[in-house]
């Protein structure tokens, strides 16, 4: 008798379970877990790219801590999220407020807002990079000079310059959001709306005291999503600034971009792995707040 | 409008709702106006890119034609297509596995396996690129294909997915196809499978459009030219010429029509994927 017939039927199909799995789990363990502990250690560390490393504790992070750079960038990062956030999911929820009242031609409308999220932010990132170049290139301030309007520096300057990188991504991610607000919004029942209107309530109260509080879990859903989104910006200020530098003079450039220098262009393994912790544990913390919240409810 | 356009409102036609569509109609134009300013100067001439009309005065395809002249976007593309789409196949294989066996097998070890795999959705990318780069080095997996794909060969999030799905299937049709003698991997590939279709084809489209957009790790792991994907060419050609906005043009266009056909075929599984994917996940 050979050891598979002995075994019982429940054994049997965990050893299948166990042979479905066994690659996959393999792969998790070599492409997830270890370069996650990895990159633990690295950031303790110093050494040439691929030669030995020394441990040196938490020098690294002493470092990071007194960069001016890295408050700079971690500044930023967060600039984007605070002005991102609540901007892209401002103009999401009135267009999908207001698109889900029509009818007409409503399938083509979604799609004219969804488009820009399928494309490849490189390349819209180029597009808006040259509607930001000055006079005679530049569509924005031609159109303002047709306006008679000032010209702007946008991409040249120390304040606009952020808010114009950040456009392009609110721009590219509003599709997803508008998608998402309009299945929620969806998903409240007619009846509360019918029952509203019988009372006689009007569209504001309706608005705050019916339809924003339903939408609570999609709203929440868009919150988290989006911020992890603007906190890993990456693409848009690599294409859009001089050299991928985030310039001009750090004023643009994220923790990623940050992280992607100190690895890739001044080859110090140690000190980036310490950035991409912080990115790290910022990421973890938003996402163990959304937990919680969901789990309140 | 016709009759039946009116009847669509259900409510007769009030000059607020033709006020909201108008607007709306108007946000949405001005959300596809990047594209058509591309288009529009991809097909111009150096001397008329700063005329911005938007109709080119002598539209012509010499920048489609010096663009391709070289053969350096072509490989480009056949670099995206070929990873991409082997990247996806892997993933709706292997994630559609793991979720099923989650889903439908009792086994010691089961709900640690799923936590474990759920965990590595907050990993961020970034954290992982440069053990990834390390690894790839070591193992002379750079400038291949198989450097550029091999981080996304399996995903958690579509295993968190795929098990949802494989959930709503009945435990009695798998039991029937075992009294019927269908071996075990028979049964999710002829049984199940063809049940969670809506997600599969989600996963599908999400995976390949994810990694075909995809910039950081294939920015980091090749430094070859001839293996470059779209995104990472493009960055590459428009710095060169930076002067040259129809050029720049000419290649953004070129990277972003094959996604925008694949939308206007796809839309409405794409559109019901979001939904699906967004909500479940």
């Amino acid at each position: 008798m050979s050891f598979r017939d002995t075994m019982t039927v429940g054994q049997k199909r965990a050893a299948t379970a166990w042979m479905f799995l066994i690659v996959p789990v393999l792969f998790f363990v070599v492409v997830r877990f270890w370069p996650t502990f990895q990159s633990s250690w690295i950031s303790l560390t110093e050494g040439p790219m691929m030669g030995p490393r020394d441990f040196v504790g938490l020098d690294n992070y002493v470092r990071m801590f007194g960069d001016p750079v890295f408050w700079k960038v971690f500044g930023n990062t967060f600039k984007y999220l605070a002005i991102g956030l609540p901007v892209s999911l401002t103009i999401s929820f009135a267009v999908a407020y207001y698109l889900d009242r029509v009818r007409f031609m409503h399938g083509f409308i979604r799609a004219l807002y969804f488009v820009p999220y399928l494309t490849t932010a490189v390349a819209m990132a180029w597009v808006w990079r040259w509607f930001y170049e000055p006079v005679p290139i530049g569509l924005f301030n031609q159109i303002l000079s047709a306006m008679g309007l000032p010209q702007q520096p946008f991409l040249r300057s120390m304040t606009q310059s952020l808010p114009s990188v950040l456009a392009p991504a609110v721009w590219a991610g509003l599709g997803f959001q508008v998608i998402i607000f309009l299945a929620g919004l969806r998903a409240i029942p007619d009846t509360y709306y019918e029952a509203a209107r019988i009372d006689g309530v009007g569209p504001w109260t309706i608005l705050w005291e019916i339809t924003l509080p339903l939408l609570k879990p999609t709203l929440l859903f868009l919150i988290v999503v989006s911020s992890i989104g603007f906190l890993r910006i990456f693409d848009q200020v690599y294409n859009m600034t001089v050299d991928g530098q985030g310039g001009p003079l750090n004023a643009t450039r994220p923790l990623v971009l940050n992280i992607y220098n100190s690895a890739f262009v001044d080859y110090e393994m140690g000190y980036a792995t310490a950035q991409t912790m912080v990115l790290f544990v910022v990421l973890l913390a938003i996402t163990v707040v959304q937990l919680r919240l969901l789990r309140s409810e | 409008m016709s009759i039946t356009d009116i009847t669509a409102f259900r409510k007769p036609v009030r000059p607020v709702r033709v006020l909201t569509w108008t607007l709306l109609a108007m946000g949405g134009i001005v959300m596809i106006m990047p594209f058509l300013f591309m288009i529009s100067t991809s097909l111009k001439t150096p001397d008329q890119v700063y005329d911005l009309r938007f109709i080119p005065a002598r539209p012509t395809l010499a920048n489609y034609a010096e663009l391709f002249a070289d053969g350096r976007f072509t490989a480009w593309f056949v670099n995206s297509l070929i990873t991409s789409t082997i990247v996806t196949a892997s993933v709706l294989f292997f994630d559609s596995l793991i979720g099923y066996t989650l889903a439908k097998y009792r086994f010691r070890g089961r709900g640690l396996v799923f936590i474990a795999i759920l965990s590595t959705l907050m990993i961020p990318t970034e954290m992982l690129v440069i053990p990834w780069y390390v690894m790839s080095s070591h193992m002379g997996w750079l400038d291949s294909y198989w450097g550029i794909m091999f981080p996304g060969l399996i995903t958690g999030f579509g295993v968190f997915l795929m098990r949802q799905f494989f959930g709503t299937v009945p435990d009695e049709l798998i039991d029937a196809a075992r009294i019927d003698g269908l071996s075990e991997f028979r049964i999710w590939w002829e049984i199940a499978m063809p049940l969670v279709t809506p997600a599969l084809s989600a996963l599908a489209i999400f995976t390949f459009l994810g990694n075909w957009t995809a910039f950081l790790w294939p920015l980091i792991v090749t430094s070859d030219r001839d293996l470059f994907t779209v995104p990472v060419g493009l960055s590459s050609f428009a710095s060169e010429n930076l002067t040259r906005w129809e050029m720049v043009m000419t290649g953004a266009a070129v990277s972003t029509i094959p996604t925008l056909i694949v939308f206007i075929l796809l839309q409405k599984y794409i559109i019901r994927g979001v939904v699906l994917s967004g909500l479940k996940g």
